[in-house]
């Protein structure tokens, strides 16, 4: 269990790390990366305190408590998952909106100048 | 003439047929506008549509056939045209069904008439496997639309202004025509389907390859029954009067 913890302590770490450095190089924006920090600290405080962990595991009725950790880092993901899937979708149909509209303007510019330089 | 139509021909790639597709077309309609939109195409299919006389709604990006057709359908919506036909790239549809199609669309009052390959017996050019999705898709569609609909998957499809209101708005972006129909019923609009020639593919190649046929039909159905239960403020349905 202490080496799972480890393990777990050590791949928090290097999350947020990671994500940190992600956000200083403008590769993530700010306020996409408070979920990813979140669920990094979460894993970082419970993997460091086992009593609270135990706590966690005897209120979800779990009798081994790494389990726990893992159930929750993976609720916390699925949520991430889904919130970005709504975030990507909504940026595809504004992306896709985005390009009709500028081959419209620009067919319609291009009919403009023809009968502009026809006149 | 006929100044209220435009006839819209989506094209990715189709240098090869492009150019043969708008001179049909302008010997079936004299005098109607033919756009063709171009997908971001890798060939010369912008420059053989040029030649052969039609407009080009050039997109910046590939945005797949929805998107493509979607573009047509908003431009048109913009420069007030009441009637748009879209006739497929690739030469399947034949361009002198066209003046039948749009006698339809503009006597019967329906939003959309579909060129049917299955209305009667002639031309039907499809694969076993594409004609066992198309049984499928109509026994589904069925109960949904309240009457049969023989060729759900058709490409060559008429609307006149109140259904180019709302595609503008709202057109699905992959695989468009099934859920297209669903969305004209969500509207209480109507179609009709004329029979029409399907002549085989004579280059480049279908968009449903034979490995892509069981993502096509999962996809199309879970886009069929979205559409069923797609939630819309009230107040958003236009009236067939409009």
């Amino acid at each position: 269990m202490d080496r799972l913890l480890t393990f777990l302590t050590a791949l928090s770490a290097v999350l947020i790390l990671l994500v940190l450095r992600s956000v200083r190089r403008a590769h993530i924006r700010v306020e996409y990366s408070v979920s990813w920090l979140l669920a990094a600290a979460t894993l970082l405080v419970l993997s460091r305190w086992p009593s609270l962990l135990e706590a966690a595991a005897r209120r979800l009725g779990i009798t081994y408590a790494p389990l726990t950790i893992l159930l929750i880092a993976g609720c916390m993901f699925l949520i991430m998952f889904y919130r970005f899937s709504v975030i990507i979708s909504r940026l595809k149909d504004d992306n896709i909106a985005l390009a009709q509209r500028v081959a419209i303007l620009e067919y319609r510019l291009e009919s403009v100048e023809k009968g502009a330089g026809q006149a | 003439m006929n100044p209220s139509l435009l006839i819209i021909v989506p094209a990715y790639n189709e240098e090869a047929a492009v150019g043969e597709v708008v001179r049909g077309i302008h010997r079936a309609m004299p005098g109607v506008r033919v756009l063709v939109i171009d997908d971001c195409s890798l060939d010369a299919t912008i420059a053989r549509a040029k030649a052969a006389g039609a407009g080009v709604l050039p997109l910046p990006h590939h945005l797949g056939l929805g998107g493509c057709v979607q573009a047509g359908y908003k431009l048109a919506y913009e420069l007030g045209y009441d009637y748009v036909i879209r006739v497929d790239g690739d030469g399947q549809h034949d361009p002198e069904d066209i003046p039948r199609l749009f006698a339809e669309l503009r006597d019967s009052g329906c939003e959309m008439v579909i060129g049917s390959r299955f209305a009667d017996r002639n031309g039907v050019y499809t694969s076993l496997a594409r004609s066992l999705g198309i049984r499928l898709f109509r026994l589904v569609l069925r109960p949904i639309l309240g009457k049969a609909v023989h060729d759900p998957t058709s490409g060559f499809v008429g609307v006149n202004r109140r259904a180019l209101q709302v595609f503008s708005k709202s057109f699905p972006l992959e695989y468009p025509e099934i859920e297209a129909l669903v969305v004209l019923q969500r509207k209480r609009f109507r179609f009709e389907e004329i029979p029409c020639r399907m002549r085989p593919r004579t280059t480049g190649k279908s968009s449903i390859t034979a490995l892509k046929s069981v993502y096509y039909i999962f996809h199309v159905l879970m886009g069929v029954f979205v559409n069923v239960l797609k939630f819309e403020p009230r107040g958003q349905k236009p009236s067939r009067r409009s």
